[in-house]
């Protein structure tokens, strides 16, 4: 019974997310799935343009919930991802509040009464007023929850992570100065890595880890006839046929989902109803990035587009 | 249900895969989530929460499908015994009509002998897992392991019972003896199987963590063919693990040094009254490393895993050049990035390899042509026997080194024993370098490559 259902709510995932235009695989529907229902947050590694942050993106529409994204970096710190206290604007208020102060201690008339009723005053000043909210802070405030997409968190330094643990398992931070904030609804939470560096295994631990790797060609194929609607059936067929081929070759940078994409769409806007050698040279700049991997590729452009040909006619 | 996860858990392990108390709890709450009906789902579902590294994912995918095809594999020894009986049936429909009539009248028999007799498959099957739990197979660890633990796995089936009604029958019921006998026959091997995949599942660990303890600890220069393949695997462990602990954020906050100009310009926009104050930061550099690698005959494997080793720290060593010599030098940076280890190692030696080594010629090689690789940020690391065949070990050369570099390390894969007998000039050298290791195992190459990399922290 229990069983039942779980496999039609994750048929019902992958649904949204086509609804929002991410064609998903079962092994994403299924993390998606079950980081909703055990709140935990997904890290997804996978090769660029595979469409990581794509997920964050359709999740986010299919729930219609807010998305909150930060790009991580080197040198990230807390007061750029968490909160920082407003400065300018708490010393625009103390110059504002100076004749103020005046009346507020102006019935101490010891040191000590005058310090106690400063001690009150002051702190006004490190109250949520002044706390500017930087993503992390912001995703815990949000009534409605949102997705929260922590975006290359490799290229980030090791502290930052250790600083993402506490969000990442209770949903809450602390700050000193005003105590602990714990989210309002827990927000979905992506995280998505390059490999660039290998994560802290602390990290890894309070994720689910998905991997996405380059689609099965029938996936792909999916893919582009949700991305690029303009695209025919033998055309479709036989360019997702060209890039698997060309993935099988030793290049620098493989071409990933979104490369195929952006090819789909060069060649709807050249008119091609099929794939042709000229055609496949003169554009193969989008789909390749390094000349070294355009030179590699290039004597193979004719075999690879007579046996994807081939593939369209009898696949 | 639980159970199962558990001995999953553990096999897992097995294959290598860290898992921590946390994450079997993530993997419990997962599976109790999706269920476990669809094997498909469940797969993913533990995928997704236990293994948190490509390579764990790839072994648990095998461990989760030995483990689960599990209860198929009972069934064909009872199909087995289908068949046997099964022909029998065939032949006569009457035999079988008595077969049930004699189980009837021997109800003295033991639950074991109405189970084979009567074929009820499922029962054997859940018999044998039952046997297998009180048995403790999980707990098994290496293959000399396997006879105790088959015949402790049949002890629980209550094989002592099946002997004695074996034996009670045959002179009762010789035919249906017969059929006991064949049944208990194959029986046993299904036994041994399910503990040869007991062993398969639950023992790899330890047998690896073994094979990896004796391998570190053995020559290199002295590896068997086979041998070769498994330490590049764990040289490869090795750089991860360098790589895990030193390739940190190069920047450390000099705490109590203000930074003067950096805090007045954050706070020009209050009057230069400094609320936020920027602090002195001092930068750690990468290693620069110059390998010079003796690839004679003697010294060529434990080159080869040095240069394995120092080229995989890409994130921690920030620029390596390699030369390699054995009659005279060249340089093989390029060859080790671009090719795989197996193939660039085949291209350096067919160009300089297995010849007989001429210290003095290779230093003046380098001293003409790579010097300039060499600056004060350089750590430079001979690797060699430092047995010149009686040639002229231009020691000079190498002073001239180590003056130029901020140090000069020796890695001698020989004993000291051997430093300074026969043509080894490792005496002389010594005098110039800032350290000399012995380095013939791979635990040492490991601490040496460490030591290397910690001083520039």
């Amino acid at each position: 019974m229990a069983e039942n259902s779980s496999s039609a709510s994750i048929e019902a995932v992958e649904r949204s997310l086509a609804s929002a235009g991410y064609i998903a695989s079962r092994q994403i529907a299924t993390a998606v799935y079950l980081a909703e229902k055990i709140e935990k947050p997904i890290l997804v590694e996978g090769p660029a343009g595979v469409g990581k942050t794509e997920l964050a993106k359709a999740i986010a529409a299919s729930r219609g919930l807010e998305m909150i994204r930060m790009q991580c970096y080197e040198g990230l710190d807390e007061a750029k991802a968490l909160y920082e206290w407003k400065y300018a604007k708490q010393l625009l208020y103390t110059q504002i509040l100076k004749d103020k102060l005046g009346e507020v201690l102006g019935g101490a008339d010891t040191l000590a009464k005058a310090l106690e009723q400063l001690h009150d005053f002051g702190d006004v000043f490190f109250s949520k007023e002044f706390v500017e909210p930087r993503p992390l802070l912001r995703a815990l405030e949000q009534p409605m929850g949102c997705v929260l997409l922590i975006d290359e968190i490799d290229k980030s330094d090791a502290e930052f992570e250790s600083l993402l643990l506490e969000i990442l398992s209770d949903f809450q931070v602390t700050i000193p100065e005003l105590g602990t904030v714990v989210a309002i609804v827990p927000p979905t939470v992506i995280l998505t890595s390059n490999g660039e560096r290998d994560l802290g295994d602390a990290l890894k631990r309070r994720c689910l880890h998905l991997h996405i790797g380059f689609p099965e060609p029938k996936l792909e194929e999916r893919i582009v006839e949700t991305r690029v609607p303009g695209v025919s059936a033998t055309l479709r067929k036989q360019l997702v046929g060209f890039v698997n081929q060309v993935r099988t070759l030793d290049l620098k940078k493989l071409p990933s989902v979104s490369e195929t994409i952006d090819w789909a769409k060069v060649l709807v806007l050249l008119g091609a109803s099929e794939l042709g050698h000229e055609m496949v040279k003169d554009t193969l700049n989008v789909l390749l990035k390094y000349e070294g991997d355009i030179e590699a590729t290039l004597p193979q452009v004719s075999g690879f587009v007579a046996k994807s040909g081939r593939q369209g006619v009898f696949g | 249900m639980r159970d199962t996860l558990h001995r999953f858990f553990r096999a897992a392990r097995g294959a290598g895969v860290r898992i921590s108390p946390a994450e079997s709890i993530d993997a419990m709450r997962a599976a109790a989530e999706v269920g476990l009906a669809d094997r498909a789902i469940l797969r993913d579902a533990l995928l997704l929460t236990m293994a948190k590294s490509g390579e764990e994912k790839a072994a648990l995918a095998v461990c989760f499908d030995t483990f689960f095809t599990h209860p198929d594999f009972d069934a064909p020894s009872a199909a087995n015994d289908d068949d046997e009986t099964g022909e029998g049936a065939s032949e006569s429909g009457t035999e079988a009509a008595a077969g049930t009539a004699s189980a009837q009248d021997s109800t003295e028999l033991g639950p074991l002998a109405q189970m084979l007799l009567a074929q009820d498959r499922a029962a054997i099957a859940a018999a044998l897992s039952n046997a297998s739990n009180a048995a403790g197979l999980a707990d098994i660890r290496v293959f000399t392991q396997r006879g105790l633990f088959a015949s402790r796995v049949l002890e629980q089936l209550g094989i002592a019972q099946l002997r004695d009604d074996i034996d009670a029958l045959t002179t009762r019921n010789p035919a249906d003896a017969e059929r006991l006998a064949t049944a208990l026959g194959s029986l046993r091997e299904t036994v041994s199987e399910m503990v040869a995949q007991a062993l398969l599942l639950y023992g790899r660990e330890e047998k690896e963590a073994l094979r990896n303890e004796i391998l570190r600890n053995a020559p290199m220069a002295r590896l068997e063919q086979r041998q070769i393949a498994q330490m590049r695997v764990l040289i490869r462990q090795m750089a991860r693990r360098l790589r895990e602990r030193f390739s940190k954020p190069r920047k450390r906050q000099r705490r109590g040094h203000l930074d003067v100009r950096r805090t007045i310009r954050r706070n020009a926009a209050w009057g230069g009254v400094p609320f936020m104050t920027a602090w002195k930061r001092r930068h750690r550099d990468k290693p620069k490393i110059v390998a010079i690698c003796d690839v004679s005959g003697s010294v060529a494997q434990v080159s080869d895993f040095f240069l394995l080793l120092i080229h995989s720290l890409h994130e921690v060593v920030s620029d390596v050049r390699s030369f390699a010599f054995s009659g005279n030098l060249i340089e093989v940076s390029e060859v080790l990035e671009k090719n795989k280890p197996e193939e660039a190692m085949k291209q350096i030696m067919s160009s300089v390899g297995y010849g007989s080594s001429d210290y003095g010629r290779s230093f003046v090689d380098f001293e003409k042509g790579f010097m300039s690789a060499i600056t004060a940020q350089t750590t430079v690391i001979v690797l060699g026997d430092a047995r010149s065949n009686n040639l002229d070990p231009r020691a000079d050369i190498l002073r001239r080194i180590g003056e130029r570099s901020k140090r000069l390390v020796w890695l001698n894969p020989e004993g000291r024993m051997g430093w300074g007998f026969g043509d080894s000039e490792m005496p002389r050298y010594a005098t110039f370098c800032n350290v000399v290791r012995q380095c013939a195992t791979a635990q040492q190459l490991e601490r040496a490559v460490a030591d290397i990399v910690a001083t520039y922290q």
